[in-house]
Protein backbone atom coordinates (compact mmCIF):
# COMPACT_ATOMS: atom_id res chain seq x y z
CA UNK A 1 0.00 0.00 0.00
CA UNK A 2 2.85 2.40 0.83
CA UNK A 3 4.72 2.08 -2.31
CA UNK A 4 2.13 2.65 -4.35
CA UNK A 5 3.47 6.09 -5.15
CA UNK A 6 6.38 4.92 -7.46
CA UNK A 7 5.92 1.57 -8.72
CA UNK A 8 3.39 0.35 -10.38
CA UNK A 9 1.11 -2.53 -8.35
CA UNK A 10 0.98 -5.70 -9.58
CA UNK A 11 -2.10 -7.10 -10.73
CA UNK A 12 -1.42 -10.77 -9.36
CA UNK A 13 -2.03 -11.21 -5.56
CA UNK A 14 0.85 -13.17 -4.74
CA UNK A 15 2.89 -10.53 -5.88
CA UNK A 16 2.01 -8.05 -3.11
CA UNK A 17 2.32 -10.23 -0.42
CA UNK A 18 -1.22 -11.03 0.53
CA UNK A 19 -1.99 -14.13 2.79
CA UNK A 20 -3.30 -17.15 1.38
CA UNK A 21 -2.67 -16.11 -2.18
CA UNK A 22 -2.48 -18.48 -5.34
CA UNK A 23 -0.33 -17.69 -8.27
CA UNK A 24 -2.09 -16.20 -10.84
CA UNK A 25 -5.08 -14.61 -8.79
CA UNK A 26 -5.62 -10.85 -8.98
CA UNK A 27 -8.12 -11.25 -6.18
CA UNK A 28 -7.77 -13.81 -3.34
CA UNK A 29 -10.02 -15.86 -1.80
CA UNK A 30 -10.71 -13.52 1.42
CA UNK A 31 -11.21 -10.36 -0.53
CA UNK A 32 -13.75 -12.41 -2.81
CA UNK A 33 -15.51 -13.27 0.43
CA UNK A 34 -15.47 -9.94 1.56
CA UNK A 35 -16.91 -8.31 -1.08
CA UNK A 36 -19.23 -11.10 -1.94
CA UNK A 37 -20.66 -11.21 1.54
CA UNK A 38 -20.70 -7.32 1.73
CA UNK A 39 -22.94 -6.72 -1.12
CA UNK A 40 -25.46 -9.68 -0.43
CA UNK A 41 -25.76 -8.42 3.11
CA UNK A 42 -26.25 -4.82 0.89
CA UNK A 43 -28.82 -6.20 -1.15
CA UNK A 44 -30.43 -8.09 1.37
CA UNK A 45 -30.33 -4.86 3.56
CA UNK A 46 -31.92 -2.83 0.05
CA UNK A 47 -34.40 -5.41 -0.16
CA UNK A 48 -36.28 -4.90 3.12
CA UNK A 49 -35.28 -1.05 3.69
CA UNK A 50 -36.53 0.65 0.23
CA UNK A 51 -39.95 -0.68 0.41
CA UNK A 52 -40.48 0.13 3.81
CA UNK A 53 -38.89 3.87 3.50
CA UNK A 54 -41.09 3.92 0.38
CA UNK A 55 -44.05 2.93 2.47
CA UNK A 56 -43.46 5.71 5.07
CA UNK A 57 -42.52 8.80 2.32
CA UNK A 58 -45.25 7.36 -0.01
CA UNK A 59 -47.82 10.09 1.37
CA UNK A 60 -45.55 12.60 0.27
CA UNK A 61 -45.32 11.16 -3.28
CA UNK A 62 -48.44 10.51 -4.27
CA UNK A 63 -51.53 12.56 -4.85
CA UNK A 64 -53.67 12.31 -1.59
CA UNK A 65 -56.69 15.30 -3.30
CA UNK A 66 -59.46 13.63 -3.02
CA UNK A 67 -60.80 15.27 -6.46
CA UNK A 68 -64.74 15.01 -6.01
CA UNK A 69 -66.79 17.40 -5.65
CA UNK A 70 -69.62 17.94 -2.84
CA UNK A 71 -72.94 19.36 -2.57
CA UNK A 72 -73.39 22.21 -0.32
CA UNK A 73 -76.95 23.42 -1.27
CA UNK A 74 -78.98 24.81 -3.93
CA UNK A 75 -78.31 28.31 -4.94
CA UNK A 76 -81.20 29.94 -3.16
CA UNK A 77 -79.12 29.19 -0.49
CA UNK A 78 -76.60 32.20 -0.85
CA UNK A 79 -76.49 35.58 -1.55
CA UNK A 80 -73.30 37.94 -2.96
CA UNK A 81 -73.01 39.83 0.32
CA UNK A 82 -72.82 37.26 3.56
CA UNK A 83 -71.10 34.53 3.75
CA UNK A 84 -73.38 31.54 5.10
CA UNK A 85 -71.75 28.63 7.00
CA UNK A 86 -71.93 24.94 6.14
CA UNK A 87 -70.54 21.65 7.11
CA UNK A 88 -68.46 19.86 4.77
CA UNK A 89 -66.72 16.65 5.34
CA UNK A 90 -63.18 16.54 4.03
CA UNK A 91 -61.40 13.43 5.42
CA UNK A 92 -63.66 10.53 5.58
CA UNK A 93 -63.03 7.67 8.08
CA UNK A 94 -61.85 10.13 11.64
CA UNK A 95 -65.69 11.17 12.52
CA UNK A 96 -66.06 14.76 13.49
CA UNK A 97 -62.53 15.65 12.90
CA UNK A 98 -63.05 14.82 9.31
CA UNK A 99 -65.52 17.61 9.07
CA UNK A 100 -64.85 21.05 8.08
CA UNK A 101 -67.00 24.35 8.16
CA UNK A 102 -66.47 26.60 5.08
CA UNK A 103 -68.18 29.90 4.46
CA UNK A 104 -70.48 30.48 1.33
CA UNK A 105 -71.80 33.42 -0.89
CA UNK A 106 -71.97 34.32 -4.77
CA UNK A 107 -69.46 35.48 -6.93
CA UNK A 108 -69.96 39.83 -6.23
CA UNK A 109 -68.48 41.25 -9.17
CA UNK A 110 -68.40 44.56 -7.53
CA UNK A 111 -65.55 43.32 -5.12
CA UNK A 112 -64.18 40.43 -6.63
CA UNK A 113 -63.09 41.89 -9.89
CA UNK A 114 -60.70 43.69 -7.82
CA UNK A 115 -58.42 41.71 -7.68
CA UNK A 116 -56.46 38.05 -8.69
CA UNK A 117 -57.29 36.51 -12.42
CA UNK A 118 -59.79 37.10 -15.13
CA UNK A 119 -61.32 33.73 -14.31
CA UNK A 120 -61.93 33.71 -10.71
CA UNK A 121 -65.76 34.07 -11.57
CA UNK A 122 -65.00 31.20 -13.95
CA UNK A 123 -63.44 28.79 -11.40
CA UNK A 124 -65.08 30.01 -8.54
CA UNK A 125 -69.21 31.32 -9.42
CA UNK A 126 -69.33 30.64 -5.69
CA UNK A 127 -66.81 32.17 -3.25
CA UNK A 128 -65.89 28.88 -0.36
CA UNK A 129 -63.49 30.32 2.13
CA UNK A 130 -61.57 27.57 4.26
CA UNK A 131 -61.66 28.34 8.25
CA UNK A 132 -58.46 26.78 8.35
CA UNK A 133 -56.14 29.85 9.45
CA UNK A 134 -53.36 30.95 7.31
CA UNK A 135 -51.16 31.24 10.27
CA UNK A 136 -51.18 27.65 11.90
CA UNK A 137 -54.03 26.04 11.03
CA UNK A 138 -56.48 26.93 14.29
CA UNK A 139 -60.91 27.33 12.81
CA UNK A 140 -61.49 31.04 12.35
CA UNK A 141 -64.77 32.14 12.66
CA UNK A 142 -67.03 34.68 10.22
CA UNK A 143 -67.71 37.60 12.57
CA UNK A 144 -71.42 39.54 10.52
CA UNK A 145 -71.20 43.02 12.78
CA UNK A 146 -67.51 43.35 11.74
CA UNK A 147 -67.72 41.61 8.32
CA UNK A 148 -64.45 40.19 9.05
CA UNK A 149 -62.45 36.35 9.85
CA UNK A 150 -61.02 36.40 13.28
CA UNK A 151 -58.66 33.60 14.72
CA UNK A 152 -59.14 32.52 18.21
CA UNK A 153 -55.23 31.18 18.56
CA UNK A 154 -52.98 34.07 17.72
CA UNK A 155 -55.72 37.29 16.78
CA UNK A 156 -55.17 36.95 13.30
CA UNK A 157 -58.18 38.84 11.02
CA UNK A 158 -58.95 38.78 7.64
CA UNK A 159 -61.23 41.27 5.81
CA UNK A 160 -64.51 39.90 3.94
CA UNK A 161 -62.09 38.64 0.74
CA UNK A 162 -60.09 36.95 3.40
CA UNK A 163 -57.12 39.17 2.88
CA UNK A 164 -55.07 39.79 6.04
CA UNK A 165 -55.85 42.91 7.89
CA UNK A 166 -54.09 41.81 11.38
CA UNK A 167 -52.03 39.53 13.28
CA UNK A 168 -49.74 36.81 12.15
CA UNK A 169 -51.04 35.16 9.28
CA UNK A 170 -48.91 35.17 6.18
CA UNK A 171 -51.32 34.97 3.24
CA UNK A 172 -55.01 35.36 2.33
CA UNK A 173 -57.47 32.54 3.54
CA UNK A 174 -57.60 29.49 1.13
CA UNK A 175 -60.83 28.50 -1.03
CA UNK A 176 -62.32 26.28 -3.10
CA UNK A 177 -63.09 25.20 -6.13
CA UNK A 178 -66.45 25.44 -6.78
CA UNK A 179 -68.94 25.12 -10.04
CA UNK A 180 -72.80 24.44 -10.26
CA UNK A 181 -74.80 21.74 -11.57
CA UNK A 182 -78.82 21.74 -11.87
CA UNK A 183 -79.37 24.59 -9.65
CA UNK A 184 -76.71 23.14 -6.76
CA UNK A 185 -73.58 24.37 -5.69
CA UNK A 186 -70.77 21.49 -5.53
CA UNK A 187 -67.33 22.48 -4.07
CA UNK A 188 -64.48 20.61 -5.14
CA UNK A 189 -60.32 20.84 -4.02
CA UNK A 190 -58.59 23.70 -1.62
CA UNK A 191 -56.59 26.23 -3.27
CA UNK A 192 -54.04 28.80 -1.74
CA UNK A 193 -53.88 32.58 -2.73
CA UNK A 194 -51.13 35.12 -2.76
CA UNK A 195 -51.77 38.05 -1.20
CA UNK A 196 -53.17 39.82 -4.66
CA UNK A 197 -55.24 37.04 -5.03
CA UNK A 198 -53.36 34.64 -7.73
CA UNK A 199 -54.58 31.28 -7.64
CA UNK A 200 -51.49 28.42 -6.83
CA UNK A 201 -52.95 24.98 -8.32
CA UNK A 202 -52.29 23.24 -5.37
CA UNK A 203 -53.18 23.71 -1.74
CA UNK A 204 -50.55 24.55 0.53
CA UNK A 205 -49.82 23.92 4.76
CA UNK A 206 -50.66 27.32 6.69
CA UNK A 207 -47.93 29.49 7.53
CA UNK A 208 -46.04 29.28 4.25
CA UNK A 209 -45.71 32.79 2.34
CA UNK A 210 -46.30 32.45 -1.12
CA UNK A 211 -45.12 35.78 -2.68
CA UNK A 212 -42.37 36.75 -4.23
CA UNK A 213 -39.35 34.28 -3.56
CA UNK A 214 -41.08 32.75 -0.49
CA UNK A 215 -42.75 30.43 -2.83
CA UNK A 216 -39.46 28.80 -3.55
CA UNK A 217 -38.94 28.32 -0.10
CA UNK A 218 -41.91 26.38 0.61
CA UNK A 219 -41.91 24.67 -2.59
CA UNK A 220 -45.41 22.72 -3.44
CA UNK A 221 -46.06 18.75 -3.50
CA UNK A 222 -44.25 17.15 -6.61
CA UNK A 223 -47.67 15.92 -7.89
CA UNK A 224 -50.03 18.76 -8.31
CA UNK B 1 -20.71 -14.65 41.48
CA UNK B 2 -17.31 -13.28 41.05
CA UNK B 3 -17.93 -10.08 40.29
CA UNK B 4 -19.64 -9.39 43.93
CA UNK B 5 -16.75 -10.81 45.55
CA UNK B 6 -14.12 -9.54 42.81
CA UNK B 7 -11.04 -9.75 45.11
CA UNK B 8 -11.04 -13.75 45.72
CA UNK B 9 -13.54 -14.77 43.00
CA UNK B 10 -11.58 -12.88 40.21
CA UNK B 11 -8.49 -14.79 41.13
CA UNK B 12 -10.31 -18.36 41.49
CA UNK B 13 -11.89 -17.00 37.95
CA UNK B 14 -8.79 -16.50 35.97
CA UNK B 15 -7.15 -19.62 37.58
CA UNK B 16 -10.13 -21.66 36.73
CA UNK B 17 -10.58 -20.34 33.41
CA UNK B 18 -6.38 -21.53 32.76
CA UNK B 19 -7.54 -24.93 33.59
CA UNK B 20 -10.32 -25.52 31.37
CA UNK B 21 -7.78 -24.18 28.67
CA UNK B 22 -5.51 -26.82 29.49
CA UNK B 23 -7.79 -29.72 31.11
CA UNK B 24 -10.29 -29.24 28.28
CA UNK B 25 -13.85 -30.28 28.87
CA UNK B 26 -12.72 -32.30 32.22
CA UNK B 27 -12.24 -29.02 34.18
CA UNK B 28 -15.31 -27.70 34.07
CA UNK B 29 -17.01 -31.26 34.65
CA UNK B 30 -14.54 -32.40 37.43
CA UNK B 31 -15.85 -29.16 39.38
CA UNK B 32 -19.85 -29.27 38.59
CA UNK B 33 -20.17 -32.58 39.71
CA UNK B 34 -18.49 -31.90 42.76
CA UNK B 35 -20.62 -29.61 43.32
CA UNK B 36 -23.81 -31.56 42.33
CA UNK B 37 -22.97 -34.16 44.88
CA UNK B 38 -22.18 -30.92 47.55
CA UNK B 39 -25.70 -30.08 46.65
CA UNK B 40 -27.61 -33.48 46.98
CA UNK B 41 -25.33 -33.89 50.03
CA UNK B 42 -27.05 -30.93 51.44
CA UNK B 43 -30.99 -31.80 50.05
CA UNK B 44 -30.79 -35.00 51.30
CA UNK B 45 -29.02 -33.71 54.95
CA UNK B 46 -32.05 -31.13 54.71
CA UNK B 47 -34.73 -34.08 53.70
CA UNK B 48 -33.18 -35.80 57.42
CA UNK B 49 -33.53 -32.60 59.25
CA UNK B 50 -37.15 -32.49 58.03
CA UNK B 51 -37.78 -36.37 59.64
CA UNK B 52 -35.45 -35.80 61.99
CA UNK B 53 -37.21 -32.38 63.09
CA UNK B 54 -39.40 -34.54 65.24
CA UNK B 55 -36.32 -36.08 67.07
CA UNK B 56 -34.86 -32.87 68.30
CA UNK B 57 -31.40 -33.32 66.31
CA UNK B 58 -32.31 -30.20 63.94
CA UNK B 59 -30.17 -27.44 64.93
CA UNK B 60 -26.54 -28.15 63.65
CA UNK B 61 -28.17 -29.44 60.08
CA UNK B 62 -30.45 -26.05 59.64
CA UNK B 63 -27.09 -24.08 60.39
CA UNK B 64 -25.75 -26.26 57.69
CA UNK B 65 -28.60 -26.08 55.14
CA UNK B 66 -28.53 -21.80 55.57
CA UNK B 67 -25.11 -21.73 54.92
CA UNK B 68 -25.97 -23.83 52.10
CA UNK B 69 -28.39 -22.02 50.84
CA UNK B 70 -27.06 -18.85 50.75
CA UNK B 71 -24.06 -20.49 48.24
CA UNK B 72 -27.09 -21.37 46.08
CA UNK B 73 -27.32 -17.62 44.24
CA UNK B 74 -23.53 -17.50 44.16
CA UNK B 75 -23.46 -21.01 42.20
CA UNK B 76 -26.67 -19.74 40.04
CA UNK B 77 -24.71 -16.81 38.81
CA UNK B 78 -20.96 -18.55 38.88
CA UNK B 79 -22.63 -21.13 36.51
CA UNK B 80 -23.75 -18.37 33.71
CA UNK B 81 -21.02 -16.31 34.26
CA UNK B 82 -19.20 -19.53 33.39
CA UNK B 83 -20.93 -19.66 29.70
CA UNK B 84 -21.64 -16.03 29.28
CA UNK B 85 -18.42 -13.94 30.52
CA UNK B 86 -19.83 -11.54 31.27
CA UNK B 87 -18.17 -10.44 34.55
CA UNK B 88 -15.08 -8.50 33.42
CA UNK B 89 -17.61 -6.53 31.29
CA UNK B 90 -19.83 -5.62 34.65
CA UNK B 91 -16.84 -5.52 36.56
CA UNK B 92 -15.45 -2.25 34.54
CA UNK B 93 -19.07 -0.83 34.07
CA UNK B 94 -19.90 -1.22 37.72
CA UNK B 95 -16.66 -0.73 39.53
CA UNK B 96 -15.41 2.11 37.62
CA UNK B 97 -13.44 5.05 39.25
CA UNK B 98 -15.45 8.19 39.79
CA UNK B 99 -13.41 11.60 40.15
CA UNK B 100 -13.51 13.58 43.73
CA UNK B 101 -16.71 15.99 44.15
CA UNK B 102 -18.93 13.35 42.32
CA UNK B 103 -23.14 14.78 43.90
CA UNK B 104 -26.14 14.46 43.53
CA UNK B 105 -26.21 16.42 40.02
CA UNK B 106 -24.48 13.36 38.54
CA UNK B 107 -27.61 11.06 39.23
CA UNK B 108 -29.82 13.27 36.44
CA UNK B 109 -28.28 11.13 33.22
CA UNK B 110 -29.75 8.00 35.15
CA UNK B 111 -33.05 9.38 36.90
CA UNK B 112 -33.51 10.29 32.94
CA UNK B 113 -33.05 7.01 31.70
CA UNK B 114 -34.88 5.98 34.88
CA UNK B 115 -38.19 8.22 33.40
CA UNK B 116 -37.79 6.47 30.17
CA UNK B 117 -37.94 3.00 31.20
CA UNK B 118 -40.73 3.78 33.34
CA UNK B 119 -42.28 5.41 29.78
CA UNK B 120 -42.00 2.63 28.12
CA UNK B 121 -43.01 0.34 31.09
CA UNK B 122 -46.57 2.18 31.13
CA UNK B 123 -46.82 2.63 27.50
CA UNK B 124 -46.52 -1.01 27.13
CA UNK B 125 -49.26 -1.54 29.08
CA UNK B 126 -51.54 1.08 28.08
CA UNK B 127 -51.05 -0.37 24.55
CA UNK B 128 -52.92 -3.70 25.89
CA UNK B 129 -55.81 -1.24 25.71
CA UNK B 130 -55.47 1.52 23.37
CA UNK B 131 -56.77 1.07 19.94
CA UNK B 132 -55.50 3.33 17.66
CA UNK B 133 -58.44 3.79 14.94
CA UNK B 134 -59.99 7.45 14.92
CA UNK B 135 -63.21 6.82 15.95
CA UNK B 136 -62.42 4.34 18.32
CA UNK B 137 -59.33 6.06 19.88
CA UNK B 138 -61.12 8.22 22.56
CA UNK B 139 -63.39 5.23 24.12
CA UNK B 140 -60.96 3.86 24.47
CA UNK B 141 -58.45 6.06 26.13
CA UNK B 142 -61.84 6.57 28.52
CA UNK B 143 -61.52 2.61 29.04
CA UNK B 144 -58.48 3.16 30.46
CA UNK B 145 -59.51 6.18 32.35
CA UNK B 146 -62.56 5.21 34.07
CA UNK B 147 -63.03 1.42 33.75
CA UNK B 148 -59.72 -0.77 33.39
CA UNK B 149 -58.73 -1.46 37.03
CA UNK B 150 -55.83 1.24 38.12
CA UNK B 151 -55.75 2.17 34.42
CA UNK B 152 -56.35 5.73 35.79
CA UNK B 153 -52.71 5.06 37.74
CA UNK B 154 -50.76 3.78 34.95
CA UNK B 155 -52.36 6.36 32.44
CA UNK B 156 -51.12 9.17 34.89
CA UNK B 157 -47.87 7.77 35.51
CA UNK B 158 -47.41 7.87 31.92
CA UNK B 159 -48.95 11.22 31.12
CA UNK B 160 -46.92 12.84 34.13
CA UNK B 161 -44.15 10.61 33.36
CA UNK B 162 -43.45 12.82 30.07
CA UNK B 163 -43.53 15.95 31.41
CA UNK B 164 -40.59 14.61 34.26
CA UNK B 165 -38.62 12.85 31.17
CA UNK B 166 -38.56 16.12 29.48
CA UNK B 167 -37.53 18.16 32.78
CA UNK B 168 -35.17 15.95 33.56
CA UNK B 169 -33.67 15.82 30.17
CA UNK B 170 -33.01 19.63 30.39
CA UNK B 171 -31.57 19.43 33.70
CA UNK B 172 -29.03 16.51 32.65
CA UNK B 173 -28.56 18.71 29.66
CA UNK B 174 -27.68 22.00 32.07
CA UNK B 175 -25.49 19.64 34.58
CA UNK B 176 -23.36 18.59 31.45
CA UNK B 177 -23.21 22.22 30.23
CA UNK B 178 -22.38 24.28 33.42
CA UNK B 179 -19.81 21.81 34.66
CA UNK B 180 -18.21 21.81 31.29
CA UNK B 181 -18.79 17.62 30.40
CA UNK B 182 -19.33 18.45 26.77
CA UNK B 183 -15.94 19.46 26.43
CA UNK B 184 -13.05 16.97 24.48
CA UNK B 185 -13.46 14.09 24.50
CA UNK B 186 -16.73 14.06 25.41
CA UNK B 187 -18.43 16.12 22.50
CA UNK B 188 -19.74 13.24 20.35
CA UNK B 189 -21.42 12.26 24.01
CA UNK B 190 -22.90 15.87 23.69
CA UNK B 191 -24.46 15.36 20.41
CA UNK B 192 -25.65 11.98 21.11
CA UNK B 193 -27.40 13.74 23.72
CA UNK B 194 -28.93 16.77 21.71
CA UNK B 195 -30.38 13.70 19.59
CA UNK B 196 -32.19 12.38 22.45
CA UNK B 197 -33.49 15.48 23.32
CA UNK B 198 -35.05 16.08 19.92
CA UNK B 199 -36.21 12.35 19.83
CA UNK B 200 -38.04 12.56 23.43
CA UNK B 201 -39.45 15.86 22.19
CA UNK B 202 -41.12 14.29 19.57
CA UNK B 203 -42.33 11.43 22.06
CA UNK B 204 -44.27 14.17 23.60
CA UNK B 205 -45.17 15.31 20.22
CA UNK B 206 -46.46 12.04 19.10
CA UNK B 207 -47.80 11.27 22.40
CA UNK B 208 -49.81 14.46 22.18
CA UNK B 209 -52.24 13.50 19.83
CA UNK B 210 -53.18 9.96 21.20
CA UNK B 211 -56.10 11.06 23.46
CA UNK B 212 -57.98 12.19 20.43
CA UNK B 213 -60.09 14.80 21.93
CA UNK B 214 -59.95 18.23 20.65
CA UNK B 215 -57.17 19.98 22.25
CA UNK B 216 -54.64 17.06 21.17
CA UNK B 217 -56.44 16.96 17.42
CA UNK B 218 -56.05 20.70 17.56
CA UNK B 219 -52.65 21.05 19.04
CA UNK B 220 -51.32 18.13 16.61
CA UNK B 221 -52.56 20.26 13.50
CA UNK B 222 -50.99 23.75 14.68
CA UNK B 223 -47.72 21.55 15.97
CA UNK B 224 -47.33 19.54 12.58
CA UNK B 225 -48.14 23.35 10.74
CA UNK B 226 -45.29 25.25 12.67
CA UNK B 227 -43.02 22.19 11.10
CA UNK B 228 -44.29 22.93 7.83
CA UNK B 229 -42.68 26.46 8.07
CA UNK B 230 -39.06 25.22 8.09
CA UNK B 231 -38.25 26.40 4.73
CA UNK B 232 -37.78 23.66 2.09
CA UNK B 233 -37.80 20.75 3.66
CA UNK B 234 -41.06 21.65 5.90
CA UNK B 235 -43.71 20.83 3.09
CA UNK B 236 -42.60 17.72 2.94
CA UNK B 237 -41.93 16.67 6.91
CA UNK B 238 -45.65 17.70 7.50
CA UNK B 239 -46.74 15.15 4.60
CA UNK B 240 -44.81 12.41 6.05
CA UNK B 241 -46.20 13.17 9.60
CA UNK B 242 -49.91 13.57 8.67
CA UNK B 243 -49.52 11.09 5.33
CA UNK B 244 -50.84 13.57 3.57
CA UNK B 245 -52.02 17.19 2.32
CA UNK B 246 -53.85 16.81 5.55
CA UNK B 247 -55.10 15.14 8.81
CA UNK B 248 -56.89 12.06 7.99
CA UNK B 249 -57.77 8.71 9.29
CA UNK B 250 -54.12 7.40 8.66
CA UNK B 251 -52.73 9.86 10.43
CA UNK B 252 -53.63 8.91 14.05
CA UNK B 253 -51.93 5.46 13.66
CA UNK B 254 -48.93 7.06 12.17
CA UNK B 255 -48.78 9.13 14.89
CA UNK B 256 -49.24 6.15 17.26
CA UNK B 257 -46.19 3.57 15.50
CA UNK B 258 -43.99 6.19 15.65
CA UNK B 259 -44.68 7.31 19.09
CA UNK B 260 -44.04 3.45 20.19
CA UNK B 261 -41.91 1.43 18.04
CA UNK B 262 -40.13 3.92 15.74
CA UNK B 263 -38.96 6.95 18.11
CA UNK B 264 -38.45 4.07 21.40
CA UNK B 265 -36.43 1.81 19.41
CA UNK B 266 -34.21 5.10 18.65
CA UNK B 267 -33.86 6.35 22.03
CA UNK B 268 -33.11 2.92 23.09
CA UNK B 269 -30.52 2.35 20.64
CA UNK B 270 -28.84 5.94 21.11
CA UNK B 271 -29.10 5.57 25.28
CA UNK B 272 -26.45 2.24 24.33
CA UNK B 273 -24.35 4.34 22.64
CA UNK B 274 -24.69 6.90 25.67
CA UNK B 275 -23.76 5.40 28.13
CA UNK B 276 -20.90 3.09 26.14
CA UNK B 277 -19.46 6.42 25.85
CA UNK B 278 -19.92 7.23 29.75
CA UNK B 279 -18.16 3.87 30.51
CA UNK B 280 -15.82 4.54 27.91
CA UNK B 281 -14.28 8.34 29.09
CA UNK B 282 -15.88 8.57 32.47
CA UNK B 283 -17.61 11.10 34.43
CA UNK B 284 -15.88 14.98 34.84
CA UNK B 285 -15.26 16.18 38.04
CA UNK B 286 -16.77 19.54 38.87
CA UNK B 287 -15.32 22.61 37.79
CA UNK B 288 -15.00 23.59 41.57
CA UNK B 289 -12.06 20.96 41.60
CA UNK B 290 -8.70 21.60 41.00
CA UNK B 291 -6.37 19.39 40.24
CA UNK B 292 -3.88 18.68 42.85
CA UNK B 293 -0.27 19.72 41.64
CA UNK B 294 2.85 18.43 43.16
CA UNK B 295 4.88 21.47 44.84
CA UNK B 296 7.88 20.85 42.47
CA UNK B 297 6.18 21.76 39.62
CA UNK B 298 3.82 24.18 41.53
CA UNK B 299 7.35 26.04 42.34
CA UNK B 300 8.71 25.67 38.59
CA UNK B 301 5.93 27.65 37.73
CA UNK B 302 6.38 30.15 39.38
Amino acid sequence: MADTSTKKRSPYAGDRGLPGAYDGETVTRRRLFEVGSMAAGGVAGAAIGLPVLGFALGPILTDQTPGDWKDVGPEEDFTPDTYVPKVMSVAAGIGEAGKTTIYVRKFNPRIDNALGPKDTQKVTPYIVITTRCAHLGCPVRFVQASQRFICPCHGGVYDGLGQVISGPPVRPLDRFYTRVERGRVLVGDRFSLDSQLNRFPNVRDPSQHLDGLWKYVYPGRPTT
Amino acid sequence: MSFTRPRQEGNAGSRRDGADRENGADGANGRSTEELTERTGLMSRGAAQRDGHAGGNGRVDREKLKRGAAEVPISVVGWLDERAGMSPTLRAMLYRKVPKGTNWFYTLGSATMFAFVSQAVTGIFLAMYYDPSPVKAYESIGYITNEAFAGELVRGMHRWGSSVMVILVFMHMARTFFFGAYKYPRELNWLIGVVLLVLTLAMGFTGYLLPFDQRSYWATVVGVNIQTSAPFIGPYVADFLRAGPDFTATTLPRFYSLHMLLIPGLIGGLIGAHLYLVMRHGTTAPPWLRAEKKPELAREEI
